[in-house]
């Protein structure tokens, strides 16, 4: 094949391909243990019933796809970018009066019989958008004009998949910030917004006055031990002061309000759960229908994590074996095909199991990452390092929601999880990398 | 292309390397350190179902079973599966109404969820069954038949050797240190009771798959850890069902009890407690309701007075007393007394029904007419027998005699909750008298009155030791145990043999004959059968009950034990009556009765309008009737107030919430709520908790104005 076609082959990363195949099968077999009920297997992969069965096509339709996209012309990713990420953005919009409700969310556009999430979609536009605003000539990102640009670019389709009730989706979008940091952002915002989380974290753990104190106290050792720069220049004195302002009003007031205000009561609950707490129902400012709303989900989202953990726990160092999990096999984990895919790794091979496919993972961002870096042009290396933040934050949340260290939010894991948009949307985001690599000799404006 | 921002791609890797490594050791931590998510995971999905054992069978000596397992048949519900089912149907074949129907189905859904099927209703009557059976199509899946074994008894006889066998309840779970479960049924009473571990068979256990709605979905690892319950072994008594419904017949309108032995074995062949019930009250839907009402009557059916009724023994003991006096050497048999009808050897003439001297002039003519002086005087020679050195002595080598026949002891019957009756010790008459006291102090002792009780068991039991010329085995039901296994050593107690005396059969043959007479010309004449040996002895026992705060001389108890043939024992019998007088008018024929249907196989035709009389006479003291009106009209008052209509009040039947539900016919014809404890019959609050003392305290009551006895 590389013989009568060299145009395809030449400069792809075999190894990407290879892992981007392994991680697909693995997908595959996975819901397989977990859907797979005793009917012919073969019957269940021909007949496109089974929800392994529908995968598989999905796979054939994503591999196609990206024999497409790589005998495609890297310079059209260039050229169009723009105008994709128009067209995304007009396709979000397309949602709010043509969407039909499934399970909640309100981002899924259906024709026929195939549904369609912009949202996810949408994540290959944004992240040919950015790359293209970066590598502009006349893009200097030192400019804080141009930051700002380049984050609205991320934060408008992130704002409108919050409107369709996606947070997990949304939240994607913010792992964009991490191209944007290789791009240099200055280090002090991603310092700022990680401190930020710590505080928004810490004002949930801890009593409002004792965190005020604690606030207080670093404050005013900050102030003693820089005293001697405070009498040289009086504006440090004054900075620490404002510092510490911001920090009670966001931890009085800011989070609270957020809280009360913006989330959905639902929302506020899940990331009580994930710090261990409980949800504080105030029956002053809620409608009954919200208390009930917010005990459903309390029960529902520590029953899936309750499980999982179960789940994943029983597997101990080998794991079962396939088709041997007793929790993933019999329906105890909710949405084990989808969102939970993780968990019938973890029971079926255990520890063992899942570390290897937690290294597949991590050997595939890395080896991503080292493409980016051998990229000459500044567009392929930008894009590069979106796919790599993408997945991961994907497997960040998806895995860190299964072992119960971040809180239920409903976002697929990379080649893995069951569904069509899904596979599709990872497939085309890893293949136009491929295709950009496979030109990286190019500059590409 | 800005160079300075290179190094960050380091920055970046190492926070991607450092969120891989958080989540690997969160992994380690769920999956190595964590091994309760392997309990819980089996918790969740895999089912530990036992499966139970047919228990075993229980035959009577012919080979008849006198019970069985049978099949009720239960109305399951599913709820999930109700959808599209017509339910108005069903109410109408079950004769509810929707409200019901709706009560029910939240009771289930409650009980067990929606996705397990729960119980709609037990025990189907054969009516709803039938009819059930032809429609069910129409109600599947949402509701079905299911078979469950239960008891049943085809003779309707034999409930209190039987037992029951019921739900285990918490102390049992702990004292068995959970062997059992919640929901698994043993023996409560009785015989199902004594013979549990054997009766029950081994249970096994599967393990099954069940999904997260509680649905089996196959079998855990193939069976590997599953076990294979094997039934109950089957139990083959030494019980004459013939007989023992022919007893339980006799008692059905009295109080009291009937024991019959098989002295060369110990063999039970029949044990009969007045009033009983019915054993079908304590199985299917009804058994809570049923056993909560035979335990409130007043008559206590559930009481087994043939092994709890405790009563002095009056005459009947006085063969025994010759038996002591004669092994401790300090009679022979032809040692007499010269009796004018009365004793005067201590300070108050103690009566006797004959007058004419010469009556006691040896012990076979003293037995013969049960001469209370004769027997009183040989008590007093037994006790005070010149080799101890005091009556203290004297005293305590009785009561070892009496305890070596098994009074004031258990016997150790194949049943639970066997009770001694009462030999006192030396030490009661040392605190009651302030230790100054002389064998005229308890000289009633020797004609069966005082500070003795018996229980029919064991008077039956003494009957065997005089029959067998000085030996008995323990009294029990069951022969054999069929098949081998871990539980047969339960029957080792019953092959011991107890030998009591060491007097020759020759003197045995002496007291035999003295009991001859009785049945041939004294006191039992009434028992005779033509062509039969009996050696017996009556007794009418005095005894005393507190009626309405007063404490009253009550109508006696009459006593009959007997053996027969007297040369080739082959059964011997203890009869009690309560309050029905002396011991020849009604426990005399009974046995009498009894044993000729025994040694015969049939009874004279002659004798059947005989057995009806006998049946059919209630003997139950006029009070005690009073009791019971009062209590029913306190029912019925209650009930009137229940449905708000006094329409209730001048109904003569009985309420009838309170009536068990099984045959009324079986009811009707059968016992008569009468009082509580047999000992001292009409006592109005019972105090189980010091029941010992009561009766010490009230036989020393007794004592004090013994009249005469019989």
């Amino acid at each position: 094949m590389r013989e009568q076609n060299p145009e395809i082959s030449k400069g792809v990363d075999w190894i990407l391909v290879w892992l981007y195949f392994i991680l697909v099968a693995i997908g595959i077999m996975s819901i397989f243990a977990a859907t797979y009920r005793n009917e012919s297997i073969i019957q269940g992969f021909i007949s496109m019933k089974t929800d392994y069965g529908k995968q598989s096509l999905f796979f054939v339709i994503s591999i196609v796809l990206g024999i497409f996209i790589l005998l495609t012309d890297s310079k059209f990713f260039t050229a169009t970018a723009n105008l994709f990420y128009f067209f995304g953005l007009l396709l979000l919009l397309l949602v709010f009066p043509f969407h039909t409700e499934v399970k909640g969310t309100k981002s899924i556009i259906r024709f026929a019989s195939f549904q369609l999430q912009p949202a996810e979609l949408c994540k290959i536009f944004v992240n040919l958008a950015l790359a293209k605003y970066l590598s502009r000539i006349d893009t200097d990102f030192s400019k804080l004009k141009s930051q700002l640009i380049a984050a609205s670019i991320v934060l408008v389709p992130s704002v409108i998949t919050i409107m369709q009730s996606e947070t997990g989706l949304a939240l994607v979008y913010f792992s964009f910030f991490l191209v944007m940091y290789r791009e240099g952002l200055p280090s002090s915002v991603l310092i700022i917004g990680f401190s930020l989380a710590v505080l928004v974290i810490a004002t949930l753990l801890l009593e409002p006055n004792t965190l005020a104190i604690i606030l207080t106290v670093i404050a005013a050792l900050a102030i003693y031990f820089m005293r001697r720069t405070i009498k040289r220049d009086r504006e440090v004195l004054f900075f620490i002061v404002a510092i510490w302002f911001v920090c009670v009003g966001i931890q009085r007031f800011a989070v609270p309000f957020f809280f009360n205000n913006v989330l959905k009561p639902y929302q506020v609950q899940r990331i009580y759960a994930t710090v261990g707490r409980d949800f504080p129902i105030d029956p002053a400012t809620m409608t009954p229908e919200d208390i009930k709303k917010v005990e459903d989900k309390k029960k529902a989202s520590s029953y899936n994590v309750k499980q999982s953990k179960i789940a994943i726990g029983s597997g101990g160092f080998l794991g079962k074996g396939l088709l041997k999990g007793t929790q993933t096999r019999y329906d105890f984990v909710p949405e084990q095909r989808t969102d939970f895919i993780f968990c019938t790794v973890g029971e079926g091979f255990g520890f063992v199991g899942s570390t290897i496919l937690l290294l597949l993972y991590l050997f595939m961002i890395f080896r991503i990452i080292f493409i980016a870096e051998r990229q000459r042009s500044t567009f392929s290396r930008c894009y590069a390092y979106g796919v790599a933040s993408v997945l991961f934050f994907h497997i960040l949340i998806n895995i860190g929601m299964t072992v119960g260290l971040v809180p239920v939010i409903g976002i697929p894991l990379p080649f893995m999880s069951y569904g069509g948009t899904a596979l599709i949307t990872f497939t085309v985001l890893l293949f136009i990398l491929i295709r950009l690599d496979a030109d990286r000799q190019m500059v590409l404006r | 292309m800005p160079v300075f921002n290179q190094s960050r791609q380091t920055v970046i890797r190492l926070i991607i390397l450092a969120t891989f490594v958080i989540l690997i050791v969160r992994l380690f931590i769920l999956q190595i350190l964590s091994p309760q998510y392997q309990i819980q995971a089996i918790d969740n999905a895999v089912d530990r179902k036992i499966i139970y054992p047919d228990r075993g069978i229980i035959f009577d000596r012919n080979g008849k079973a006198i019970l069985e397992n049978t099949l009720t048949h239960d109305l399951m519900i599913l709820p999930t599966q109700l959808k599209g089912i017509d339910t108005i149907g069903l109410c109408g074949i079950m004769g509810i109404d929707t409200a019901e129907f709706k009560q029910r189905l939240v009771a289930a859904i409650i009980k067990n969820g929606r996705y397990r099927p729960s119980v709609f209703e037990a025990s189907l009557s054969m009516d709803k069954f039938v009819k059930l059976q032809e429609n069910i199509y129409r109600f599947e899946p949402g509701f079905y038949l299911q078979d469950r074994p239960i008891r049943s008894y085809p003779y309707k006889a034999a409930a209190h050797l039987l037992g029951y066998i019921g739900e285990v309840d918490s102390s049992i779970l702990k004292r068995t240190n959970y062997f059992y479960q919640i929901g698994d049924y043993m023996g409560l009473s009785g015989i199902e009771r004594f013979y549990e571990p054997v009766l029950m068979g081994t249970r096994g256990v599967r393990y099954q798959i069940k999904d997260n709605k509680n649905r089996i979905v196959g079998s855990f690892e193939n069976g590997l850890y599953d076990t294979t319950a094997q039934a109950g072994r089957n139990l083959r008594t030494y019980i004459d069902m013939d007989i023992q419904v022919m007893a339980e017949k006799f008692m059905q309108n009295k109080l009291g009890a009937v024991v019959a032995i098989e002295p060369k074995t110990g063999g039970i062949i029949a044990m009969a407690s007045g009033p009983t019930y019915d054993p079908n009250l304590l199985t299917g839907s009804q058994r809570r309701r049923n056993f909560s009402w035979l335990l409130t009557d007043t008559a206590r059916p559930l009481f087994n007075r043939a092994i709890k009724g405790q009563y002095p023994p009056g005459s009947t003991i006085k063969p025994t007393q010759a038996l002591i006096a004669l092994d401790e050497g300090v009679i022979t048999p032809r040692y007499g007394i010269g009796c004018n009808g009365a004793y005067y050897g201590c300070r108050r003439p103690i009566k006797c029904t004959e007058k004419w001297s010469g009556h006691a002039a040896n012990l076979r003519l003293a037995i013969a007419h049960s001469c209370n002086s004769f027997f009183s005087n040989v008590y007093r020679l037994a006790v005070d027998n010149p080799a101890y050195k005091n009556v203290d002595e004297g005293y305590a080598h009785w009561k070892n005699y009496m305890n070596s026949f098994g009074f004031g002891v258990r016997l150790g019957v194949d049943l639970p909750s066997e009770d001694d009756g009462l030999i006192v010790d030396t030490s009661f008459y040392n605190k009651l008298y302030n230790n100054s006291w002389n064998s005229c102090t308890n000289v009633f002792l020797g004609i069966g009155q005082g500070e003795m009780q018996a229980t029919p068991l064991q008077m039956a039991n003494m009957m065997c030791i005089i029959a067998n010329k000085g030996y008995y085995y323990t009294p029990h039901f069951v022969d054999s145990i069929d098949g081998k296994g871990a539980g047969d050593s339960i029957l080792n107690p019953f092959h011991v043999r107890h030998e009591v005396t060491h007097i020759p059969d020759s003197i045995y043959e002496i007291v035999q004959l003295g009991m001859q007479d009785v049945i041939e010309n004294g006191t039992g004449r009434v028992a005779r059968i033509p062509g039969i040996s009996i050696a017996g002895k009556t007794g009418t026992a005095e005894n005393y009950g507190i009626i309405n705060g007063k404490r009253e001389k009550l109508e006696d108890h009459s006593w009959f034990v007997c053996f027969a043939p007297r040369e080739n024992p082959k059964i011997a019998i203890a009869v009690i009556v309560e309050n029905a007088g002396f011991g020849a008018t009604w426990a005399g024929p009974i046995a009498a009765l009894m044993m000729e249907k025994y040694l015969n196989d049939t009874l004279r035709t002659e004798r059947l309008a005989e057995v009806e009389r006998i049946a059919e006479k209630e003997i139950i003291l006029p009070v005690v009737k009073q009791k019971r009106m009062r209590l029913d009209s306190i029912r019925r008052v209650r009930l009137a107030l229940e449905m708000g209509d006094s329409s209730a009040l001048h109904n003569a039947i009985p309420a009838a919430p309170d009536k068990p539900e099984i045959d009324p016919n079986i009811r009707k014809d059968k016992t008569i709520p009468v009082i509580k404890n047999s000992t001292l019959p009409l006592r109005d609050t019972p105090k189980p908790a010091d029941k010992k003392n009561d009766s010490i305290k009230a036989v020393a009551i007794l004592r004090k104005d013994e009249g005469t006895e019989s």
